[in-house]
C-alpha cells in the first residue's frame, strides 16, 4: 500500500473523469453524483495517506521511482513530505467541497464541467507529488487545460478574455521554465555523466553561481506569475472574478499555492545561492504586494474582486515568510498557504452563495443581510475574521510565525508587513459593514432565504479547520517542521559556503589563503 | 482553587458555546446560563483571591506548550499574582452586575440570546487576558477582546452609526496593536521568550540593552494606547457609546479599556528598565487625561460625558504608572506610590464608573434620550438611580471617605517630585469634580426641561436597580482596602518591588479634598443655584467652547489628514492597476497582435511578393530572351559587329558612344516593334552590351 497510495490518490480522479465520459450527458444527476463520489473517495484515500504519514520521519515518504523514459533519465518518481502532504489534503478536501457547491450553480454542460474538475484535481495533485522535474512540468501544464475550460466555458461575462489571459500568463512563465529544465538536464549530464530529472539528485548538484542565477530566474518567473507576486498579478482578479465559484475556490485555494510550492520545492533547495541573492528583491516585491493588494482591495466595488485582491496581499505574506529562510518564517509560510486556501476558499464560496440568490456581487447592492440571513452572516464574519488573522483563527498562527521569522531576518520588513494586518482589518470590516450590517435598503434583500443544509455542509468543514488550526496548530506544524528544516539546512549550508568563499576572497594574499573560522549564522 | 483557576475564563466560554449551539431559541434560559456562569466565576475568583493572599505575593504559574520551536516556544498558561487576582474579581463582579442589569435594560430585544452570548464571549476574552502567563497569550485575548467589543458596539447594527463605531473601534485599536505586536517580536528576538517571568528576569538581569528596552516599552505601550483610548488613539471610545449602555459600562468603563492599564502594570519591569519609555507613558497619560477632562466639560450627551471622563481617568492611571517607572528607573529605592496608585485606581474606578454608566443607562431607559439638556428634576422620579449616581459622582470627584478619594489621593501622591504633573493632576481633579456635578445637577435636579419626557419617566425595574445598589456599595467601600493606615492593605498587596509601607500624606489629602470640593462648589453655583449663568460663560469663552465642543477637531483632522488621502491614494492604486500594470499587459497583447498583423502584411507583400516576384522576373526575362536567341547567324553577326563598333567608339570618344548607343537602341526598338506586329518573322535586334 505504501508505494501505491500516492498513485492512487493522484490518479483516482482521472479514472473518475474517464468513467464519467461514458455516462450519457442528459443524466445530470448521475454525473454530479458520480463526480462527488469520486472526489469523496479520493479524499478518503488522502485521509488514509495522512494517517499513514509518519510526522517525525525525515525526508520523502511513500516514494515510488519507476524509470519512464530512461534515455533521458525521466522517471515516474513520486514522494511527499509534510509540505506536500498538507497541500494534498487541502486539494482533496476543497475538491469535494467544490463538487457540492457546483451542484446547482452549473446548469449547462454539466458533464464537461465535472470531467474538467476531476482532471484538474489530478493535475494539481500530480504537481504536489512529483519528485521528477519532468513529471512536475507535465502536471504543471496539464492542469492548465481543464482550468482554461472551466473559466472560459462556465465563467462570467468576460470569461474568454480572462481565460486567455490566465493561460497566456502562465504559459509565458512555464516556457521559460522548460528551457531552464533542459539546461539543467544537460548540466547534470556533464556533471554526472547521465541524464536525470530526479529532484533529490539535482539538489546535490553544485551549480556555478552565474548559471544558477539564470536558471533560478527562469523558474522563479514561472512561479512568481502563479503566486502571483506583484507586478505579475493582473491575471488574478480577472480570472477570479470571471471564473465560476468553484473555479475561484480552486484557483485561490490550490492553484496559487503551486507557485509558492514551486519556490519551496525547487528554487530554494536547488538554487540556494541564487535564492540568497534574490531575497531582497522578492521580499520587497512581496511587501509591495501586501500593501498594494490591501489598498486596492479597499476600493473594490465587487466583493469577489475584493477577495481576489486580498489574495495578492496574503500571498505576499506567504512569500515574505518564505524569504526569511528560517524555520519560523518557512513554517508560517507553509501554514499560511493552507490557511489562505481555507479562508479565501470559504470567502469565495460565501460570495458564490449570495450571488446565486441575488445575481449581483456589488457591495452597494447589499446591506443589512445580518437581519435577513443571520446564519450566512455568521459564516461570512468567521471567514472574514480568519482572513484578517484574528487570534484563535488559523490566519493568526500563520501570520504570527511569519512575522516572527521575518523579524529575525529583517525587522524593517516585519514592521512594514505588520501594517498590512491593519489594512486587512480595514477592507474586510468595511466590506462586512456595507454588506451585512446597517439597514436593509434594497427590498430584494429582505426576503432572501438563509443558507440551506447543502450550503452549511460546504462551509462547516472549513470553519472547523479555521478554528482547529487557530487553537491547536500542533498537528499541522509538526508535520511541516521536518520538511522545512531540511530546506533551511540546505539553504544555510550554501550560505555558509558562499560566506566562506567571500571570506576567502578577502583574506587571500598571493597563493596563501586563510580558510579557517567561518562563523555560521543561526538558522 | 489556584490550580484550576484556568477554569475562570472557561465558565463564560462554556456559556457562550451552550447559548450559540443549544439554547439560542430559549431566551430566558440563555440569559440564565450566562449569568450562572459568571456567578460561578465570581465565586471562583473570590477563592483565588483568598488563596493568593495566603501565598504572600508568590505568583502561581501553570502552562502547557502551544507551539514548540527551537528558537522560541509559545505556551498557553495562567499566571496568578495579586494583580491578576484583583483584576479577576473586578472583571467578574462588574460583568455579573452588568449581565443582571441587562435583564431589565435589554428587555424585549429581538437578539436577546445573542446579546448574552456576546457578553459571555467578552467576559471569557477579558478573563483570559487577565490570567495569561505570557505576551503571546495576552495578545490573543487582547485581540479577542477587540473583536467582542466590535460585535457589542455594533450590536444594534441596523443603526449605521453603531456599525460605524464598531468598525472604528476595531481599526483604531488595531493601529495600537500593530505597535504591540512589534514590541512582542522585539521581545521574542532579544529575550528569546515571551513568558512574563522569564522576560522580566532577563530584563532585570540586563540581558536586553536599554535602547532596545525603550523601544520595546514604547511599542508595547502602543497597544495600551489603543485599548485604553489614550491620546492620540482615543477617538474611538466616545463613538463606542453607540453600543447598548450596559455594554458601555462593562467594556468601555470597567474592563476592556482597563486592559491597557493592566498591560502597562504587568510589564512594569520593562518601564522600570527604561526611564525614557516610562516618561513617554507618563506624558501620554497626562495629555490624555487633561484633554479628555476638558472635552467632558461641554458635552451634552450623558454617555459621552462619561466616556470622556473614562478616557481622562485612564490617563490618570497610565500617568501614575509611568511616573512610577520613571522614578524607579532613576532611583531603584524610590518611594514612589505610582504603581500602587495606578492599579488601585483601576479597581475603584471600575466600580464607580460602571455604576455611573449603569445609572446613565437607567436614566436613558426612562427618558429615551441621551441629551442632558432635555432632562432635569429626575431625582423626584428615580430615587435609587439618582442616589447611586450621586454616590458614584462623589466617589469619582474624590470625596472622603469614598473609594475614589483613596485612590485619587494616591495618584496625586505619585506626582510628588514632578510639579508640572502635580499641577495638572490637581487641575484635572478640579475639572472632574465640576463636570461630574454639572452632569448630576442638570440631570437630576432643577425643573424638568422637557415635560413630556419627564412625565414618562419612571424608576427602573429591580433587575436594574439592584446592581446599581451593589455597585454603589462597592463605590463607597472598595477603596477602604487601600487606606494608608492599613499596614497590609492594597499597597503592599500588589507591590512589585521591595515591600514597603506608605504612611498617609495629610497635606495631599487636604489639598485634593479642597480641589474636589471647590469643583463641586462651582458646579453647584452654576447649575444648581444658577448664580452664574452657564450661557454667559459659554459666550465669554466662545472660541474655547467651540474647540472643546468639537473635541479639538481630532476626528476632522484624522479624516482630512489620514483617511481621505489614504482613500484617494487607494483609488489611484486601483487606477494604476487597471491602467498601468494591466495596461502594460494588455499592451503586450495588443502589440503582439499588431506585430502579427504586420508580419502578415510582410509575408503577403514582401516574402510572398519576393517568391512570386522571382517567378515573374524569370518569365519576363525568358520572354525577352527568346527573341535574342532566335538562331539567325546574321543577327548574331549584327550584334557582334554593333558591339565591336560600340567598343571602338567608346575607346575613342565616350561621349560619342552615348549617341551611338541611343541610336542603336532606337533602331533596335523600332525593329522590335515591327517584329512584334509580325511575330512569325522572328528577326529581332536587341540592346547591345555596353
Amino acid at each position: 500500500m505504501e508505494d501505491r497510495i500516492l498513485t492512487l490518490v493522484t490518479f483516482f480522479p482521472l479514472i473518475g473523469a474517464v468513467l464519467l465520459m461514458f455516462v450519457p450527458k442528459e443524466r445530470d444527476d448521475s454525473v454530479k453524483s458520480i463526480a462527488l463520489i469520486i472526489a469523496f473517495i479520493t479524499f478518503l484515500f488522502s485521509l488514509m495517506m495522512y494517517s499513514m504519514f509518519d510526522p517525525v520521519a525525515n525526508g520523502m515518504q511513500f516514494e515510488v521511482n519507476i524509470p519512464w523514459i530512461s534515455t533521458f533519465g525521466i522517471s515516474y518518481h513520486l514522494g511527499i513530505d509534510g509540505i506536500s502532504l498538507l497541500l494534498i489534503m487541502l486539494t482533496t478536501l476543497l475538491s469535494v467541497i467544490v463538487m457540492i457547491s457546483s451542484w446547482n450553480s452549473v446548469k449547462s454542460g454539466v458533464k464537461g464541467y465535472f470531467i474538467s474538475m476531476l482532471m484538474l484535481e489530478t493535475g494539481m495533485l500530480g504537481v504536489f507529488v512529483s519528485l521528477d522535474l519532468f513529471l512536475f512540468y507535465v502536471f504543471w501544464e496539464a492542469m492548465l487545460i481543464p482550468m482554461y475550460f472551466i473559466i472560459g466555458v462556465w465563467g462570467g461575462p468576460r470569461k474568454i478574455y480572462a481565460a486567455i489571459k490566465f493561460v497566456l500568463f502562465t504559459m509565458f512563465g512555464s516556457l521559460l521554465m522548460l528551457v531552464a529544465l533542459l539546461y539543467l538536464m544537460f548540466m547534470y549530464h556533464s556533471f554526472a555523466g547521465e541524464y536525470s530529472f530526479n529532484m533529490i539528485e539535482l539538489y546535490k548538484m553544485p551549480i556555478p553561481l552565474g548559471a544558477q542565477t539564470y536558471i533560478f530566474l527562469a523558474f522563479a518567473l514561472a512561479f512568481a506569475i502563479k503566486v502571483p507576486i506583484w507586478p505579475f498579478h493582473t491575471w488574478l482578479p480577472d480570472a477570479h472574478v470571471q471564473a465560476p465559484t468553484a473555479g475561484s475556490v480552486i484557483l485561490a485555494g490550490v492553484l496559487l499555492k503551486m507557485g509558492t510550492y514551486g519556490f519551496i520545492r525547487i528554487c530554494l533547495p536547488m538554487f540556494p545561492e541564487a535564492t540568497l541573492q534574490f531575497v531582497p528583491l522578492i521580499s520587497i516585491l512581496s511587501l509591495i504586494g501586501i500593501i498594494y493588494g490591501a489598498l486596492v482591495a479597499m476600493v473594490q466595488r465587487d466583493i469577489k474582486s475584493l477577495v481576489a485582491y486580498s489574495s495578492v496581499s496574503h500571498l505576499g505574506f506567504v512569500m515574505l515568510g518564505m524569504m526569511a529562510l528560517n524555520v519560523q518564517g518557512l513554517e508560517g509560510s507553509v501554514l499560511q498557504m493552507i490557511n489562505h486556501g481555507i479562508s479565501t476558499g470559504a470567502l469565495f464560496l460565501i460570495v458564490g452563495m449570495i450571488y446565486e440568490r441575488r445575481h449581483t456581487r456589488m457591495i452597494s447592492d447589499f446591506g443589512g443581510l445580518a437581519k435577513s440571513m443571520p446564519v450566512f452572516s455568521t459564516f461570512f464574519m468567521i471567514a472574514s475574521l480568519s482572513s484578517i488573522g484574528l487570534p484563535l483563527t488559523n490566519g493568526f498562527v500563520g501570520e504570527f510565525l511569519i512575522l516572527l521569522g521575518v523579524y529575525k531576518a529583517n525587522p524593517v520588513y516585519a514592521i512594514i508587513a505588520a501594517t498590512g494586518v491593519i489594512l486587512a482589518a480595514c477592507y474586510m470590516l468595511w466590506m462586512l459593514q456595507r454588506v451585512i450590517f446597517g439597514k436593509i435598503t434594497n427590498p430584494e434583500n429582505e426576503k432572501l432565504k438563509d443558507l440551506d443544509l447543502r450550503e452549511k455542509i460546504i462551509l462547516i468543514p472549513l470553519v472547523i479547520l479555521i478554528f482547529w488550526i487557530g487553537i491547536y496548530p500542533k498537528p499541522f506544524l509538526e508535520r511541516i517542521e521536518p520538511a522545512v528544516k531540511n530546506i533551511v539546512s540546505i539553504v544555510n549550508s550554501s550560505r555558509t559556503a558562499s560566506e566562506a568563499r567571500m571570506s576567502k576572497g578577502y583574506k587571500c594574499v598571493g597563493d596563501r589563503c586563510d580558510t579557517h573560522t567561518v562563523s555560521i549564522g543561526g538558522n | 482553587m489556584l490550580e484550576n483557576a484556568y477554569l475562570i475564563p472557561i465558565y463564560p466560554l462554556l456559556a457562550f458555546v451552550i447559548i450559540i449551539f443549544a439554547t439560542r431559541w430559549k431566551e430566558k434560559l440563555s440569559s440564565a446560563i450566562s449569568i450562572a456562569a459568571i456567578l460561578v466565576a465570581v465565586i471562583h475568583s473570590i477563592f483565588v483571591m483568598i488563596a493568593v493572599i495566603g501565598r504572600h505575593g508568590v505568583p502561581f504559574e501553570l502552562s502547557v506548550p502551544f507551539i514548540e520551536h527551537p528558537l522560541i516556544s509559545l505556551e498557553t498558561g495562567i499566571f496568578i499574582d495579586p494583580l491578576t487576582a484583583v483584576m479577576l474579581l473586578v472583571v467578574t463582579i462588574v460583568s455579573g452586575c452588568v449581565q443582571i442589569y441587562s435583564l431589565g435594560y435589554m428587555h424585549g430585544d429581538p437578539r436577546w440570546s445573542r446579546y448574552f452570548s456576546y457578553l459571555s464571549l467578552f467576559t471569557f476574552s477579558m478573563l483570559g487576558l487577565v490570567v495569561a502567563n505570557n505576551f503571546f497569550m495576552i495578545f490573543i485575548f487582547w485581540e479577542l477582546v477587540g473583536l467582542t467589543s466590535y460585535l457589542l458596539i455594533g450590536f444594534w447594527f441596523e443603526k449605521d452609526s453603531a456599525s460605524d463605531a464598531g468598525k472604528k473601534a476595531f481599526i483604531t485599536t488595531r493601529i495600537g496593536d500593530l505597535g504591540f505586536i512589534i514590541g512582542i517580536l522585539l521581545l521574542a528576538t532579544y529575550a528569546g521568550t515571551l513568558n512574563y517571568q522569564e522576560v522580566f528576569t532577563k530584563v532585570a538581569d540586563g540581558a536586553v540593552p536599554v535602547g532596545v528596552l525603550t523601544m520595546i516599552g514604547i511599542f508595547i505601550f502602543c497597544g495600551a494606547v489603543g485599548k485604553s483610548a489614550q491620546f492620540p488613539l482615543h477617538v474611538w471610545l466616545p463613538d463606542a457609546m453607540e453600543g447598548p449602555t450596559p455594554v458601555s459600562a462593562l467594556i468601555h468603563a470597567a474592563t476592556m479599556v482597563a486592559a491597557g492599564v493592566y498591560l502597562v502594570a504587568r510589564s512594569m519591569t520593562l518601564f522600570v528598565g527604561s526611564a525614557e519609555a516610562a516618561m513617554t507613558v507618563a506624558v501620554i497619560g497626562l495629555i490624555t487625561s487633561f484633554m479628555a477632562a476638558s472635552i467632558a466639560l461641554v458635552q451634552n450627551d450623558i454617555k459621552r460625558v462619561l466616556a470622556y471622563s473614562t478616557v481622562s481617568q485612564l490617563g490618570y492611571m497610565i500617568m501614575a504608572l509611568g511616573l512610577y517607572g520613571f522614578d524607579v528607573a532613576k532611583d531603584p529605592h524610590s518611594h514612589s506610590v505610582g504603581y500602587f496608585a495606578g492599579t488601585f485606581h483601576l479597581m475603584t474606578h471600575a466600580f464607580f464608573k460602571a455604576l455611573l454608566f449603569l445609572g446613565a443607562g437607567s436614566v436613558i431607559h426612562a427618558v429615551h434620550t441621551n441629551d442632558i439638556q432635555e432632562m432635569g428634576g429626575l431625582s423626584k422620579k428615580m430615587k435609587i438611580t439618582s442616589l447611586t449616581f450621586f454616590i458614584a459622582s462623589l466617589s469619582i470627584a474624590g470625596i472622603f471617605p469614598l473609594s475614589g478619594f483613596w485612590s485619587k489621593d494616591e495618584i496625586v501622591a505619585a506626582t510628588l517630585g514632578h510639579p508640572v504633573f502635580m499641577f495638572f493632576t490637581l487641575l484635572i481633579a478640579f475639572i472632574t469634580a465640576f463636570y461630574m456635578f454639572r452632569l448630576c445637577f442638570l440631570t437630576f435636579t432643577g425643573k424638568p426641561r422637557n415635560q413630556e419626557r419627564f412625565d414618562h419617566a419612571h424608576e427602573s425595574p429591580k433587575t436594574m436597580t439592584m446592581p446599581l445598589m451593589f455597585l454603589a456599595f462597592l463605590s463607597v467601600f472598595a477603596g477602604w482596602v487601600g487606606m494608608p493606615w492599613l499596614s497590609h492593605g492594597f499597597s503592599s498587596f500588589v507591590y512589585t518591588g521591595e515591600l514597603q509601607h506608605h504612611g498617609p500624606n495629610y497635606i495631599v489629602m487636604l489639598v485634593s479634598t479642597i480641589v474636589a470640593v471647590s469643583g463641586i462648589g462651582l458646579a453647584y453655583t452654576v447649575y444648581f443655584k444658577k448664580k452664574i449663568s452657564a450661557d454667559v460663560l459659554m459666550e465669554k469663552f466662545k472660541p474655547l467652547y467651540t474647540l472643546l465642543l468639537n473635541k479639538y477637531y481630532f476626528d476632522e483632522i484624522y479624516d482630512k489628514v489620514i483617511i481621505k488621502p489614504l482613500l484617494a491614494f487607494t483609488r489611484m492604486m486601483w487606477w494604476s492597476d487597471a491602467n498601468i500594470i494591466d495596461g502594460l499587459v494588455n499592451f503586450v497583447g495588443w502589440f503582439t497582435i499588431k506585430w502579427a498583423d504586420a508580419k502578415m502584411l510582410f509575408d503577403k507583400y514582401i516574402i510572398d511578393g519576393a517568391v512570386n516576384g522571382a517567378g515573374t522576373v524569370c518569365m519576363a526575362a525568358s520572354w525577352l530572351f527568346k527573341y535574342v536567341q532566335n538562331g539567325s547567324v546574321q543577327f548574331y553577326t549584327l550584334v557582334v559587329i554593333t558591339s565591336a563598333v560600340g567598343v571602338i567608339i567608346y575607346k575613342v570618344t565616350p561621349e560619342g558612344f552615348v549617341y551611338y548607343f541611343i541610336g542603336v537602341v532606337v533602331v533596335a526598338l523600332a525593329r522590335f516593334l515591327m517584329k512584334m506586329n509580325r511575330p512569325e518573322e522572328g528577326n529581332v535586334e536587341t540592346e547591345p552590351e555596353g
